[in-house]
């Protein structure tokens, strides 16, 4: 049977860790993810990969995805882009996504 | 001075589709908006994508939405303050607000309806330390006189249209100018990248590519950009200005500090009709906040139909406003007489 909630490792800008827990069956994305915890993830654009801002690094060895060409050039729009930079609004969270680690990158003021 | 019954602040599809529901009780509108051109988040940030929940439109690019919003508004003939942040209110008698831009324009009117969306489109910048240190003393968010940079030392970064415009326009002014880009690869337009690449060819530029900015350095003007590059690593470059130019996004800025409730960066108001707790101001659509809330733009739409009841009573409290349907007389018998 599918896994139905996965667990996620966030630690936010000030270096703390949070263990939060998501439902796979409600097609959410991280960034919808890290909103209802109330993380300071503004998701402008609502999820379109259209303003950068919800720019996390991954930090576990899960497979994701690659990033689209419109995330790699919302991601120009980013500081601190390292190889492992995603847009969390452009990760679904699925049972593969179980246990995974992310930091949240440094926002733009 | 500009005079109104209705300033709107936002020109996005709240504020322009309450031009036509204050047109309907014949209050004009005088809209105010940071960026250049009307439409908002629709035309700044996704004016190529569908939007599936606009009543009777199955599908409707944003960019055309805004387009059939001027053409709809069109009749009630609004006029516009655009490429101007609205920065200051000040109450300058009974029933009379009056609203001065950054640029010093100033409106007068019995309400401010504020419609602004996320907030003021602003650039963004870099969390790089002490770099507000040099704002206005080597570091520029955007380039307003290309002559000030005649002869000096630049580094742009970024990846999208405006740095290589800017690239490939300054190059011809400046001194000496370093492009840094954090891919190989840029977003902007073909002939564009060309043009940079063929410059840095030439050694006219210096590009440098999968690179980013990580600190500033100067005593009371900037110096030094530290880059880092990913297979050379850190080097230090000698400058006169560093313009970052990473697009543009929402702050809430100067209306945080008009006296209105502010519940996270989103305006308190009343649902009864989307009065904030100043008499006279309304905020309607993303902009505003009651529980419930939803940031769609039908949403806004409602908002902006009761806003404008309650505008009207609030701006001519002994008429009596007598409700009819568009349907019966059509635009021109509103706008008539």
């Amino acid at each position: 049977m599918a896994k139905e909630t996965i667990q996620i490792k966030v630690k936010d800008r000030k270096g703390e860790e949070h263990h939060l827990e998501a439902p796979t069956d409600m097609n959410l994305n991280l960034m919808e993810v890290l909103k209802s915890y109330d993380f300071p993830i503004e998701g402008t654009c609502g999820g379109m990969a259209l303003c950068a801002s919800c720019h996390c690094y991954i930090r576990s060895d899960h497979q994701l995805k690659e990033a689209s060409e419109d995330e790699e050039d919302m991601l120009d729009q980013a500081f601190f882009v390292e190889d492992n930079s995603r847009l969390t609004c452009q990760i679904k969270v699925s049972e593969e996504l179980d246990n995974i680690e992310l930091e949240i990158a440094p926002s733009s003021e | 001075m500009i005079k109104t019954d209705l300033i709107i602040i936002g020109a996005g599809p709240c504020g322009l589709f309450t031009v036509f529901e204050a047109g309907l009780l014949k209050l004009k509108c005088h809209l105010v908006d940071v960026l250049p051109q009307a439409g908002g988040q629709l035309t700044e940030i996704y004016p190529k994508k569908p939007i599936y929940d606009i009543p009777g439109y199955p599908s409707i690019l944003a960019g055309d939405l805004v387009k059939n919003l001027m053409e709809q508004i069109k009749p009630f003939e609004p006029s516009f303050t655009l490429g101007e942040k609205a920065d200051s209110i000040e109450k300058t008698g009974d029933k009379e607000f009056t609203l001065t831009t950054d640029k010093g324009t100033q409106i007068q009117a019995p309400v401010i309806v504020i419609a602004g969306g996320l907030g003021v489109f602003t650039p963004r910048k870099p969390p790089l330390e002490g770099l507000e240190k040099f704002e206005d003393h080597g570091v520029d968010y955007m380039v307003k006189d290309p002559e000030k940079y005649r002869d000096k030392k630049i580094i742009i970064a970024g990846g999208g249209d405006s740095a290589l415009d800017w690239t490939i326009e300054l190059a011809e002014i400046a001194k000496h100018i370093t492009l840094i880009h954090r891919r190989s690869t840029f977003r902007g337009a073909l002939d564009s990248v060309d043009k940079v690449m063929e410059l840095a060819q030439q050694g006219k530029i210096d590009l440098i590519t999968e690179a980013q900015a990580i600190g500033v350095e100067g005593d009371s003007t900037l110096t030094h950009v530290k880059i880092n590059q990913n297979t050379l690593g850190e080097k230090s470059i000698d400058v006169d200005y560093f313009i970052p130019l990473f697009g543009l996004t929402p702050k809430l800025g100067p209306i945080a500090d008009w006296g209105l409730n502010i519940d996270r960066s989103a305006i308190e108001v009343d649902t009864l009709d989307y009065s904030t707790n100043v008499e006279g101001i309304y905020a309607i659509g993303d902009i505003n906040t009651y529980e419930g809330k939803l940031k769609l733009i039908l949403c806004g739409f409602h908002e902006a139909t009761l806003m404008v009841q309650s505008a009207f009573k609030y701006i001519y409290p002994d008429q009596k406003l007598s409700f009819k349907y568009t349907t019966v007389t059509g635009v021109e018998g509103f706008t008539n007489g």
